[in-house]
């Protein structure tokens, strides 16, 4: 105890409460269990109740939320793994370590099923680095932690996002989502259940750092002691323990496994019982440790990384050993399983903790109070005025980090590793794999605080929109996806309405486009002790799409001449946009908000256009709004375009929001030569507002209004502030 | 043809070049653990792969330098075996000191993943004699790719056609725009005097299938290609 002061995240009355389900009082070694048991972090204690709202069946769902990855079924006896992590509060205080470490945890869970880890992806936010030090930090070292890590256990990182906001200073946000390729019959699950099967834990041996990291993330950052929680990085160790793992897996002696992440041996060993309706019996002097006088407590709540825990089938012990050796891990048979529903620790025979795997599994529900904010008064503010130069603002906007290429950050990933990579990142709205038996997916992660900040339920359906139109892009159909919740402190009642409303958003999106949430996660405590503010409301949705044959993909490809057509509605919604909150500083207006059912009719025509080849290119519009769009599109292909906005569908005729709104549900659009009539014919018969804008053209952008020349900028104009924006801002440029 | 690929702890590319040699050049490939005891003899060509053997501890390709299989594959070295190191094969080459030079840190101090141009400086050898082409595009994925040699062995490697790919731009102009990690000369490939090793930083197996190339291209297969065409009809 000498080297641990009791700070438990525990309240009184969870603290009596436990007293009363144990019929005794706890000891410090349990009480200690649980206090990391039942962090939010680990228990979701506030949140399960909301997330029971999400749509988690689907036809190709295998397992939904609940275990330590989605399973989806990719026909041809494969399946995908996906999961969803972040490591907000460690990176906050150690970007590098923090960072890596994150990537380590995602990417031990898509190993727990049995499958093999085939891709990242990494949700980013951070201050703004044009105008901060502290983020720009943070910037460079978590990018450098994520690639360190990834590029050294051979898992590509092939998309992302990222995005810049000063309520990100203190609180910078970390999500990496892993994906995982493996065999039906490999799937392994998270679950001790026969009698007499060992426990064997593996890899990293067991050491004092990332004690009580659990508890940790369940509550605000507040001093600097709070450094020794941080758990250190070893990718080699890792890269060991992925091969190792899929060997063992393979001999079909693995009954079940179980990564350890938050809450360390503690929660590992509670888990897998409580999943298996089993109990253990755990021999604590067995456990490989780093340091000798290590005690009971730091043993069981130890976060050290890079270890596994493995159920093996009892007589096959000596044989799936043998496969650690090979790999030179470490290993040892820490105990087995019983079957009186207990966790029985023992030191050296002497019996220190018995505790019901179904209490310390199973935090009490806490039900929040919630209450709107006044959010009314932000729709209503007076429009900025429009005697601005434009050429100016889109070349600004440009230059904006959120918009600006991402190159400087994603050429420092190995995103090739594993010859799966199709479409790599910075060249689509959206990343293809190729996966075995000719078929592709295609993934996207999306998230808009500004969007959120406004309007958590429309912000947040929106997203999983974005996120489903940028599959759409590539010539994907989405399949699943995972969610991630990011807010302030959960016992403020304002930050608990935001959470439930962006929940209630992407839970009803979800249901009504039918497409399955197989996982997510939430992080609550994401605001600064000091300042008391919170994040922006931050939730993350990452779509999975499924493309079946190889002349579906869709590339971002224009060619001289091609037609440009816009589809979907331009509406007065500048609410968190770009424009007002990066070139105005102003933070107000309307949310865009998603039509559910448009999207419903949208992407099944858009999915028999992509089916019967009526479009040769397709570009979300998304930050930005229309003019960024047409800039990227110039951008991506060093192509001019000229376009004539007078008969764009539209519910505004200021020039601002024609140019800059972030409506949702609109693409830019290439249609296949020759095909034009019958795509039109499509979408008119649907309702679906589709009308041709201009051509690719010349070597500049060229964007007209009522008779106006709105934008006129030259392709170096275009190229120069966004592929050079941030190598400036970090120093590689004059 | 029987293709090796030696496979030490912390290699991550092993799979990708085993799928391209089978799959794709359609030969016979063995994966063999560094912990290899035997010799190499059955084997036509040995290829050392991408990755972070040893987590690129101390120094990369330092450690596996060291490894038990490496005394074989300098024996077979030394018989006239064709060997070739990709990224971190390259960097255990130049450990083992089967090739001259030394890779040092990229001058950006950071990691570079993205696609090349590469200058076929020499494409009489077993490994670009298939090399019609002035260019190829490659990509390049390290932190420790920046090529250094001394003037004097460098001037006699030039002098010898031991520098095999330069870092080109889309023209093939070899200029210092066009050197992505600092390499002196813009040097990406060298071989050793007998001309049966090749050590390079860019990775052609990620570039032998046109469906991973941006550019539609399948360039690495060419270095593959070259290797069956010299093993079945020497230098003829």
């Amino acid at each position: 105890m000498e080297t641990l002061r009791l700070k438990l995240s525990l309240t009184d009355e969870e603290i009596r409460k436990l007293s009363e389900m144990l019929g005794r009082e706890p000891n410090t070694l349990e009480l200690l269990m649980v206090d990391a048991e039942w962090s939010e972090h680990c228990s979701y204690k506030s949140s399960k109740p909301l997330l029971k709202g999400f749509l988690t069946e689907g036809e190709r769902v295998i397992l939904g939320p609940g275990y330590d990855a989605g399973v989806l079924d990719l026909g041809n006896s494969y399946i995908l793994t996906i999961h969803i992590e972040s490591h907000n509060h460690p990176s906050a205080i150690d970007p590098y370590g923090g960072a890596a470490t994150g990537i380590g945890g995602v990417v031990r869970d898509i190993l727990s099923m049995g499958t093999r880890p085939i891709a990242l992806l990494d949700v980013l936010r951070f201050g703004r680095i044009d105008k901060s030090n502290h983020s720009k930090w943070l910037f460079k070292n978590v990018i450098k932690g994520i690639a360190d890590y990834g590029n050294c256990i051979g898992v590509p990182t092939i998309a992302g996002e990222i995005e810049f906001d000063e309520c990100f200073e203190r609180n910078c946000l970390v999500d990496v989502v892993c994906l995982g390729l493996g065999k039906r019959e490999n799937l392994t699950l998270s679950l001790a259940q026969d009698e007499g099967d060992s426990i064997i834990l593996v890899g990293g041996r067991t050491g004092r750092d990332g004690i009580k990291g659990a508890s940790f993330a369940s509550k605000t950052l507040a001093d600097e002691e709070d450094r020794s929680v941080v758990q250190i990085p070893d990718p080699f160790t890792k890269k060991l323990l992925i091969e190792a793992t899929l060997e063992a897996v393979a001999t079909g002696r693995v009954k079940g496994l179980k990564d350890l992440g938050g809450g360390g041996l503690s929660c590992a060993l509670s888990e897998v019982a409580d999943k298996g309706n089993s109990g253990l019996i755990i021999n604590l002097d067995k456990i490989p440790l780093r340091e000798e006088d290590m005690n009971e407590i730091e043993i069981m709540l130890s976060e050290s990384q890079e270890r596994m825990l493995f159920v093996v089938e009892k007589g096959y012990e000596y044989e799936i050993g043998k496969i650690f050796e090979k790999y030179g891990l470490n290993f040892s048979v820490i105990g087995k399983v019983c079957k009186d529903g207990y966790l029985n620790l023992k030191n050296k025979e002497r019996l220190v903790s018995r505790i019901p795997v179904k209490i310390l599994a199973n935090a009490p529900i806490i039900y929040r109070e919630s209450k709107e904010p006044p959010l009314k008064e932000f729709e209503n503010i007076e429009k900025p005025s429009l005697d601005l130069d434009w050429n100016k603002v889109l070349k600004r906007l440009l230059s904006n980090p959120s918009i600006a290429s991402k190159a400087w950050v994603y050429e420092q990933y190995d995103h090739e590793v594993g010859v799966r990579t199709v479409i790599k990142p910075g060249f689509s709205d959206a990343s293809v794999l190729r996966i075995p038996h000719g078929k592709f997916i295609a993934v996207k992660a999306d998230g808009n605080s500004k969007h959120c900040n406004l309007d958590p339920y429309n912000g947040s359906a929106g997203i999983l929109s974005e996120a489903c139109r940028n599959v759409i892009c590539v010539g994907a159909e989405p399949m699943a996806f995972v969610d991630h919740m990011q807010f302030g402190d959960p016992g403020n009642p304002e930050v608990f309405w935001y959470f439930s409303q962006a929940v209630k958003g992407m839970a009803d999106y979800s249901k009504h486009l039918n497409i399955p949430c197989v996982g997510g996660k939430v992080s609550f405590y994401n605001e600064d002790e000091v300042t008391k503010k919170a994040i922006k409301p931050s939730p993350i949705a990452c779509v999975i799409g499924l493309i079946e044959r190889e002349e579906q993909i869709k590339r971002i490809e224009a060619n001289y001449n091609d037609s440009i057509f816009l589809l979907g509605i331009t509406k007065d919604e500048m609410g968190g946009s770009e424009y007002y909150e990066f070139i105005h500083n102003l933070v107000g207006g309307l949310c865009p908000k998603v039509n559910f059912e448009f999207d419903k009719t949208l992407f099944k025509a858009l999915k028999e256009a992509i089916k019967k080849d009526l479009v040769k290119s397709l570009h979300d519009l998304s930050k930005g709004g229309l003019a960024i769009a047409l800039a990227e599109l110039c951008i991506f292909n060093n192509r001019g375009i000229k376009v004539n906005l007078d008969s764009l569908p539209r519910k505004t005729n200021r020039v601002d929001e024609i140019l800059f709104s972030e409506s949702h549900s609109r693409f830019l659009i290439i249609p296949r030569k020759g095909r034009i009539k019958e795509l039109k014919n499509l979408f008119e018969e649907k309702g679906i507002p589709f009308v041709r804008i201009g051509k690719v053209y010349g070597e500049e952008l060229d964007i007209f209004f009522q008779g106006r020349n709105l934008i006129k900028l030259g392709l170096d104009d275009l190229l120069k502030p966004y592929h050079e924006s941030i190598p400036k801002i970090m120093g590689d440029l004059e | 043809m029987k293709a090796a690929i030696i496979v030490f702890p912390g290699s991550n590319c092993e799979l990708d070049t085993y799928h391209v040699l089978k799959n794709v050049i359609k030969d016979d490939v063995s994966l063999i653990w560094h912990t290899h005891a035997k010799s190499l003899d059955e084997f036509d060509y040995i290829i050392l792969p991408g990755g972070f053997s040893y987590g690129d501890h101390l120094r990369a390709g330092v450690i596996a330098a060291y490894s038990p299989i490496m005394k074989e594959v300098k024996r077979q070295a030394k018989e006239g075996k064709l060997i070739l190191g990709i990224c971190n094969g390259f960097q255990i080459l130049v450990e083992a000191k089967l090739l001259e030079g030394a890779l040092l840190r990229n001058s950006s101090l950071r990691f570079i993943c993205k696609w090349v141009n590469l200058k076929v400086e020499n494409n009489n050898t077993p490994f670009t004699k298939r090399i019609k082409i002035p260019s190829i595009r490659l990509p390049i994925a390290h932190n420790e790719g920046r090529y250094y040699v001394d003037e004097d062995t460098l001037s006699y490697m030039n002098k010898r056609g031991r520098i095999i790919f330069r870092y080109c731009d889309d023209k093939g102009e070899v200029s210092e725009k066009s050197n992505p990690n600092g390499s002196i000369q813009n040097i990406a490939g060298v071989s050793n005097y007998e001309g049966n090793i090749l050590g390079l930083m860019p990775h052609p197996e990620r570039a032998s299938e046109k469906i991973l190339s941006p550019y539609k291209t399948d360039h690495g297969k060419l270095i593959f290609e070259s290797m069956r065409w010299w093993l079945r009809n020497g230098n003829s």
